[in-house]
């Protein structure tokens, strides 16, 4: 049986925030069946009293003083968006409302 | 007057510039020269900034002339994976999403090799966000391996390597996260170090999988990765898991020879699915590095078998979280029409990635989600420490591990893209110590009979870079493989 079809894949995509064509959900589909059955091979291992590992090194967070410093100013922050308006990033309309885009 | 360039290492370019034997502008001058000549069929570079580098260079010239100093790289070109950002310079980590980004800062790395007086000649072709180990992922096209141009130079740091290979740059970045350095070192016959975790700070270095992304060097020789080494590790207050203690005295630990070290042979990594003639290759090296004072000690590693599933469970996951910023808002690729932000994410995502980003993406967001984390997730989290333990326990019985890089030579240019489950498997040998976070190195260790490099590498236990750079530095001494150079493509 098939670990995974195409509707699942088509709702992980919607998750994720990422438009897929059919075919490429058809090819992701068979592909990460493929790949899900090999990585299934870590179920495998006896895990019962280990603890989860995030981090390679260890470290404590590191803590610094809040304090105002130099950061980057308005036109550097905006400089790469796509859509600017004024001083802002602009995005298609998230609320119902009048005017604008 | 320009030396020859053409397989010239790093640290003998820089003692030059520094004893006004050559100008840093005559180094920067060979190389655009050689890049415009040959980088056509072999396409290391993304970008070439030759202006920049020459105003660089003429800097540089002007203060040794005036007996200032110009730090330990001074006029040396070097090159960077188009991972590292780089402040007014366009920086895509090989995806169409980021095509245009010009980015208002710069990285740590590359800051600390301009402020060691390294000249940047540009960017460095690589997979798409660093997944992949073929370079076929790259949105702007393959690179071709200097040693056969048909067939590919590694990847994820294909560019990187490959320039180094073919002298078109003295040194290179690249970032290692499943084995994106030593492989492609591997393959192209150079030295490709991919040092402790939070050696090298990673602030500015685009995200892939935060807790197994290492950057570090590409040299010609082991001295010459070590040189660059010295200068881009230590403390970043940037880089919340950056190690606090200096960096190590690496460029003196290649030349302090072996005797006395005791090398691990983890028996896991001497298994079926080796090529013969790689098999053949590392043994000799091992035979050698015995000879040469070292004393071999047989270890095991015994979850060897679980990492390439480990790995890749966890690196997709922190993949997919860390790529959901590349949305069409503040940066980056945005789709012509979107009458909502969720279409406007979507689409611009749908068509700003490539098919590897999308299968990593899918898989992570897979892994992740409510009812299936812990199975997949936290699983590998827990297996990912049985590995690191793995390596405490052999570095308890040896100073160092030697293993080969990659089970294969070089392949071909679209042998393996068409199954990506396969293309996985093939970094069996790389990808157990980013999980640990122990520090690793690739080198030449020989040829096959059809002239491909082979890779030898050399796991050492945290923070025990000196300890590799040792044994890397006097195996180096006592075989002339890094001295073959490829040919130049006609």
């Amino acid at each position: 049986m098939p670990r995974i079809n195409s509707q699942e894949v088509r709702e992980i995509a919607a998750l994720a925030r990422l438009r897929l064509e059919e075919a490429e959900i058809t090819r992701l589909t068979h592909e990460l069946d493929d790949i899900l059955g090999y990585i299934e091979t870590v179920k495998g291992v006896d895990t019962a009293s280990v603890l989860p590992m995030t981090h390679a090194v260890p470290f404590d967070c590191p803590m610094r003083p809040d304090e105002p410093g130099q950061s980057l100013t308005l036109n550097e922050a905006l400089q790469n968006a796509p859509r600017r308006r004024e001083n802002m990033f602009e995005v298609p309309r998230i609320v119902p409302g009048t005017g604008g885009a | 007057m320009a030396p020859e360039v053409r397989g010239a290492s790093l640290v003998a370019l820089a003692e030059g510039v520094a004893a006004k034997k050559w100008k840093s502008r005559d180094l920067v001058e060979a190389y655009l020269d050689r890049i415009a000549r040959l980088d056509k069929k072999i396409g290391s570079f993304l970008l070439v900034d030759g202006e920049g580098a020459r105003r660089a260079a003429d800097a540089i010239d002007k203060k040794i002339v005036a007996g200032e100093a110009v730090g330990q790289l001074g006029g040396v070109p070097i090159g960077l994976k188009d991972i590292y950002v780089t402040r007014g310079l366009e920086t895509t980590a090989g995806s169409k999403i980021l095509k245009g980004f010009i980015p208002p800062y710069e990285s740590t790395a590359s800051a600390r090799l301009a402020a060691a007086g390294a000249i940047r000649l540009g960017k460095l072709n690589m997979d798409e966000f660093a997944m992949g180990s073929s370079n076929e992922n790259s949105a702007f096209g393959p690179v071709h391996n200097p040693w056969d141009l048909e067939r590919v130079p590694g990847g994820s740091s294909g560019g990187s390597a490959a320039a180094v290979a073919a002298s078109l740059c003295a040194g290179t970045l690249g970032t290692d996260t499943g084995g994106s350095i030593r492989q492609p070192a591997s393959l192209c016959g150079v030295v490709g170090v991919k040092p402790t975790y939070g050696r090298v700070s990673r602030y500015g270095v685009i995200a892939f999988a935060s807790s197994l992304d290492h950057p570090g060097p590409f040299g010609r020789t082991v001295e010459d990765a070590a040189a660059l080494l010295e200068v881009i590790a230590g403390h970043d207050p940037m880089d919340s898991t950056s190690i606090p203690q200096p960096a190590g005295r690496y460029r003196q630990a290649s030349k302090a020879g072996l005797t006395g070290l005791r090398l691990g042979v983890p028996k896991e990594y001497f298994q079926s699915g080796m090529d013969p003639e790689v098999e053949a290759a590392v043994r000799k090296a091992l035979d050698e590095l015995g000879r040469a004072g070292a004393t071999l000690v047989p270890v095991s590693l015994p979850h060897t078998q679980y990492a390439i599933a480990t790995y890749y469970l966890i690196c997709m996951a922190e993949a997919s979280s860390n790529l959901a910023r590349y949305d069409g808002v503040r940066y980056g690729h945005r789709t012509a029409e979107a009458g909502s932000l969720e279409e406007l994410y979507a689409k611009t995502r749908g068509e700003g990635f490539g098919a590897e980003p999308k299968r990593r993406i899918v898989l992570g967001t897979y892994v992740l989600r409510a009812g299936y984390y812990e199975a997949y997730y936290g699983k590998a989290l827990r297996v990912r420490r049985l590995i690191a333990n793995d390596f405490a326990a052999a570095f308890a019985q040896c100073d160092v591990l030697v293993t080969p890089t990659s089970p294969t030579p070089a392949f071909k240019l679209g042998e393996r893209a068409a199954d990506p489950l396969q293309m996985y498997l093939a970094d069996i040998y790389t990808v157990a110590p980013p999980l640990a976070g122990v520090p690793a190195l690739s080198q030449c260790c020989g040829f096959t009979k059809s002239g491909l490099p082979i890779g030898l590498q050399t796991i050492g236990p945290t923070l025990g870079e000196e300890t590799v750079f040792r044994l890397a530095g006097a195996y180096e001494a006592r075989t002339q493989w890094h001295q073959r150079l490829p040919e130049d493509p006609s």
